[in-house]
């Protein structure tokens, strides 16, 4: 059996929050300038060439892409022949956060009961979602998800009989709603089938796909396409200033459901959609 | 068309600015977000007197700026750290509040309320938006910050900062015109 100490997880997490925030992934970064290439509005077209030049001072002066570094969102896979010794994982992983969040000079954006609202100061606890998976791996994915995007999010409890036409209509709605608030262009992930709450965790995961992939099944590809493409159609724009590019993609991902329903869930991320993998 | 605009705001000047105009901002301006509006609000209403409601206010808003904002932590060698805008609604339930206590302008993304607009309208103020996600950017427009009031609560924090150049575009103008309405049909009709 393989043995991994949590010491090398934390410092793992650690660089891990800190890049994701300084540097967005280069599929993120191709697909923002070839927006800039593309866009026909004018205020737009200044909006997506303020971002790219956001980017570079990002990168050249260490400073974060955004002031909403995020609350740490983590997909775990843990290979369950794999032993992991010392701390517990999830004190692992937010050792990791409070380290990156402190020493990257990252935003402490966590309050600690909801309604009371003190900060955490130091940005745990991390929002952790683990899965167990055949061998003796573990693979990390951070996605720090801003709040702007977050809170325009929303779950569609569809029927059978609303069927493709629904699923467009929903997901445009969301977008349409989310208008300026959300720092368009987007990156709409979308979860499709499971139940309730499954539907809400596959829109999150569909986030932290690469911007170029496409779903492997055909019918479910072509749906991406083609719900960018009624998006694309409203000319809300870059920062809801008109436009052609107010989402930069749309992922779905599904999972088998019940007879009686189509969960949906559509979860709404900006242009700084942060993602960061690494298996140890 | 891009104008030069300068903080404390001349009242005169502002109205002449229409919902799409690109400005640039100079002067003094003031952060604060959710915990530190609750936190004026509260204290505004808690005061009995014309004279207690101003002085329950840290900063005397009159011809002011708040920019709805919390930046990560200042690096070494840095004023502030980045430094973009947070979305304006969430601020909408204390802002006629203030606009009717002499607040000016306001520097966010996003919609606001029809209750904000008619504030807006009502007092010759401006709502500007600047640029969602660009916090490294505008960063550089920030020469100088320093906490005032509500240490406590971190990022959230009052800050009076200075800033040279602040690019941003007027979305709701003292005539309560509103960009993001008209922006999204002009785009629209000038390609059919
Ligand atoms: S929505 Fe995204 S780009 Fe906008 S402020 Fe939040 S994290 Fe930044």
């Amino acid at each position: 059996m393989r043995n991994i100490h949590t010491d090398v997880i934390t410092e793992a997490v650690k660089k891990m929050c800190i890049e994701a925030n300084l540097a967005l992934a280069p599929d993120m970064e191709a697909c923002i300038r070839h927006a800039a290439e593309v866009e026909d509005g004018a205020l737009g077209k200044k909006i997506l060439d303020s971002l790219i030049e956001n980017m570079e001072i990002a990168k050249e002066e260490s400073i974060p892409i955004c002031q909403d570094t995020g609350m740490a969102v983590f997909f775990v896979e843990v290979g369950q022949d794999l032993h992991i010794e010392g701390a517990g994982l999830t004190e692992a992983i937010n050792e990791g956060v409070r380290h990156g969040y402190r020493d990257g000079y990252l935003r402490k954006s966590v309050v600690a009961d909801p309604l009371l609202r003190t900060n955490t100061g130091d940005n745990t606890p991390a929002i952790i979602h683990y899965d167990i998976v055949p061998g003796d791996a573990l693979t990390i994915t951070i996605a720090p998800k801003g709040f702007g995007s977050e809170n325009m999010s929303k779950v569609y409890m569809l029927k059978p009989a609303d069927g493709e036409e629904g699923i467009r209509a929903s997901v445009l709605d969301a977008v349409k709603n989310a208008g300026p608030n959300a720092c368009p262009p987007l990156f709409v992930g979308v979860g499709l089938g499971g139940d309730f709450e499954l539907a809400a965790k596959l829109a999150k995961k569909a986030l932290t796909r690469d911007a170029d992939s496409r779903h492997p099944d055909a019918h479910i590809a072509k749906l991406e396409d083609e719900i960018l493409d009624l998006i694309n159609q409203t000319g809300i724009g870059p920062g809801g200033l008109g436009g052609k590019t107010t989402a930069l993609s749309v992922k779905i991902e599904t999972y088998p459901t019940h007879i009686a329903g189509m969960p949906l869930a559509v979860n709404m991320c900006c242009h700084v959609n942060r993602h960061r993998s690494v298996t140890l | 068309m891009n104008k030069k605009i300068q903080i404390p705001f001349d009242k005169e000047e502002l109205k002449e600015l229409r919902a799409g105009d690109y400005v640039y901002l100079s002067g003094t301006v003031y952060s604060a977000r959710d915990a530190a509006h609750k936190r004026m609000y509260e204290a505004v209403l808690a005061a009995d007197s014309e004279e207690a409601k101003r002085a329950a206010l840290p900063f005397d808003i009159r011809n002011q700026a708040i920019y709805y904002l919390g930046p990560t932590p200042a690096p070494e060698g840095h004023v502030i750290g980045s430094a973009g805008p947070t979305t304006a609604s969430r601020m909408d339930k204390y802002t006629p509040m203030l606009l009717d206590m002499g607040l000016t302008g306001m520097i966010g993304k996003g919609k606001r309320s029809p209750e904000v607009r008619e504030a807006v309208v009502r007092n010759g103020c401006v709502y500007f938006a600047a640029t969602g996600g660009a916090g490294a950017l505008l960063s550089k427009c920030i020469v100088a910050s320093e906490v005032i009031a509500y240490d406590d609560l971190g990022t959230e924090a009052i800050r009076k900062m200075e800033v040279r150049d602040f690019p941003a575009v007027v979305v709701i103008d003292s005539l309560g015109n509103n960009l993001y309405e008209t922006a999204v049909e002009d785009y629209l009709a000038s390609r059919k």
